[in-house]
């Protein structure tokens, strides 16, 4: 730095004592990251048995599947989803008695949330995540009577196979009305409080059920419905899931 | 991609009235400096690409591929800085297995300078966060969450200043309000502030009392509720400050194909950009400062 160079610095500094460094230019854009990109090999190779595992342990059998199941299978109830709502009711309600000294009174899933097919054979975790790759967890809401024939007249509808337990039995006429709707063997009394277990997807309104709110209680169990399946399955060494009269339609 | 290039604000005035204030400089050839944000939001654990059958995706992502990105990035300019906008955890069975172990020594290799908590972070509970903890080599900012009541205490300062190539850059970190979102259990006793006068107390703290010449907000409250308009996000905490250069956003996934330029609350200029989520898209916001008497930021021009 010569004498000139401090002369100028010094001056510079003099008159611009307030003197700041500013921003004269932005530019902004966001990249793709696609496969046009190399790939870093020292992070492939870190992540390489992290993925060996996951994937070994994904494809550890849990149980048995004699048939293919499919959500496409049945008219108002389908094996898979009865399999779903009733795995559940099983799993969740001793969370929720444990919890509240209270029982389930029935389970609530909706047909879009079959996320996949189980194939026949051996069933996996992936299995697992494959019908259920979302998070989405079990809720407990309590209702009323009233907001339970709400739900029926929704099913009626809806017209869809959307999953409920065994517990609740529900008959639509030849016009699709509400024919008959029992809870354990008994009409829904108007007056009753239900405990109906669902997923957090549906208690917040999910594909239009509104009868869950208001609600005299929401019980979050932080209980995955991947979770519930991945226990269920493992009790059994084979899924024997059946269609059976818990949604029907009368035919005349 | 064809992407429209605009300047945002460079009247002729501006640059007239810079040149007249700063003619003396033209004697000593002024250096100007380049500060590179890069950035990522919401990568939920996505850490292999997508596959070629993905029926939205198809060969995107892949945290090897960003490593390799940022690594060319950084030899173009080494003042650069890696943020994350939080939701770094949940999406993968990579999570569902080692509860974001992998995540933390991910970005911890591909040098992450400073991330913020997205809701999803706290999926394992406040516990499954702070036992992660120890695998991340960067530092976490949250100027609105307190967690003096919590284990994750001391771990995440309200925010982190870097000085890179001699410019100060302040970056602090928003949350969203996790009462409905989170349950209780989860994220313990973390409290909730508002994050607007949490952003106006920051960038006060940053930009008068702290002198820093770059003031970043790294948030995950959301980019803007169309049908909630009052809502507190980015676009909101933008009108609401003064003195923020640009915020990084998540939690809504929005994939903004170039930052937003909103005005703040003095009608100057700020960023605020997103990337959509799982490490999809990398963001990247140059900065060029020149010294000098100090021009206001809306001076600048804006080049997106
Ligand atoms: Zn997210």
């Amino acid at each position: 730095m010569t004498i000139k160079h401090i002369l100028k610095l010094c001056l510079l500094l003099l008159i611009f004592s307030c003197a700041s460094t500013h921003i004269s230019k932005i530019e902004g854009k966001r990249i793709d990251i696609n496969d046009s990109l190399a790939t870093s090999q020292t992070i492939e190779d870190f992540i390489s048995p992290y993925r060996t595992h996951i994937n070994k342990n994904m494809d550890s059998i849990i149980s048995y599947a004699p048939k293919t199941y499919s959500k496409m299978d049945g008219d108002l109830n389908t094996a898979i989803g009865n399999l779903m709502a009733d795995a559940v009711f099983s799993e969740s309600n001793p969370v929720f008695n444990k919890r509240t000294q209270k029982n389930i009174d029935f389970t609530l899933l909706n047909h879009g949330g079959i996320r996949s097919i189980i194939s026949k054979g051996d069933v996996t975790i992936r299995s697992a995540f494959g019908v259920m790759p979302f998070e989405n967890s079990v809720v407990v809401v309590a209702i009323k009577g009233t907001q339970v024939n709400e739900m029926m007249e929704y099913l009626s509808k809806a017209k869809r196979a959307h999953p409920i337990s065994h517990q609740l039995q529900l008959t639509l006429d030849k016009n699709s009305a509400v024919s008959s709707a029992k809870v354990h063997g008994e009409p829904i009394d108007v007056n009753r409080t239900y405990y109906i277990a669902t997923n957090d997807y549906l208690y917040n309104g999910g594909d239009g059920m509104t009868f869950f709110r208001p609600n005299e209680g929401k019980y979050v169990l932080n209980y995955k419905i991947r979770d519930v399946l991945i226990d269920n399955f493992k009790k059994k060494d084979t899924l024997n899931p059946k269609i059976d009269q818990r949604f029907i339609k009368l035919e005349d | 991609m064809k992407r429209r290039h605009f300047i945002q604000k460079s009247t002729a005035a501006t640059v007239l009235a810079s040149v007249g204030g700063l003619g003396l400089q033209s004697f000593s050839p002024a250096k100007t400096k380049k500060i590179t944000i890069l950035h990522t939001n919401d990568v939920h654990s996505h850490i292999d690409p997508f596959g070629p059958e993905d029926g939205r995706n198809a060969n995107k992502g892949g945290v090897a591929r960003r490593a390799s990105l940022i690594e060319s990035i950084r030899q173009e300019n080494p003042n650069t800085l890696l943020l994350d906008a939080g939701d770094i955890f949940q999406g993968t069975p990579y999570f569902n297995y080692y509860g974001g172990e992998l995540e933390f020594k991910l970005m911890s290799m591909l040098k992450y300078d400073v991330a913020t908590i997205g809701n999803h972070d706290f999926d394992n509970g406040i516990d499954g966060l702070y036992a992660q903890i120890p695998h991340a080599k960067f530092e976490f900012v949250s100027a609105n969450y307190d967690f003096s009541n919590t284990v994750m205490d001391t771990h995440v300062n309200p925010y982190k200043i870097i000085v890179r190539d001699g410019i100060k850059i302040g970056i602090f970190g928003l949350g969203i309000q996790l009462d409905g979102l989170v349950n209780k259990d989860m994220y313990k006793e973390t409290v909730y502030h508002d994050p607007i006068e949490i952003a106006q107390d920051m960038s006060r703290i940053l930009k008068e009392e702290q002198s820093c010449d770059l003031v970043i907000c790294l948030s995950h409250i959301g980019y803007y509720y169309k049908n909630n308009p009052d809502k507190v996000s980015d676009i909101n905490v933008a009108r609401a400050t003064k003195d923020i250069d640009l915020i990084i956003g998540g939690h809504t996934h929005t994939f903004l194909p170039k930052p937003t330029i909103e005005k703040n609350s003095i009608g100057k200029n700020v960023l605020v950009n997103q990337v959509g989520c799982f490490g999809l898209y990398l963001g990247k916001v140059d900065f060029y400062f020149e010294s000098g008497k100090g021009v206001s930021a809306e001076g600048a021009s804006i080049i997106v």
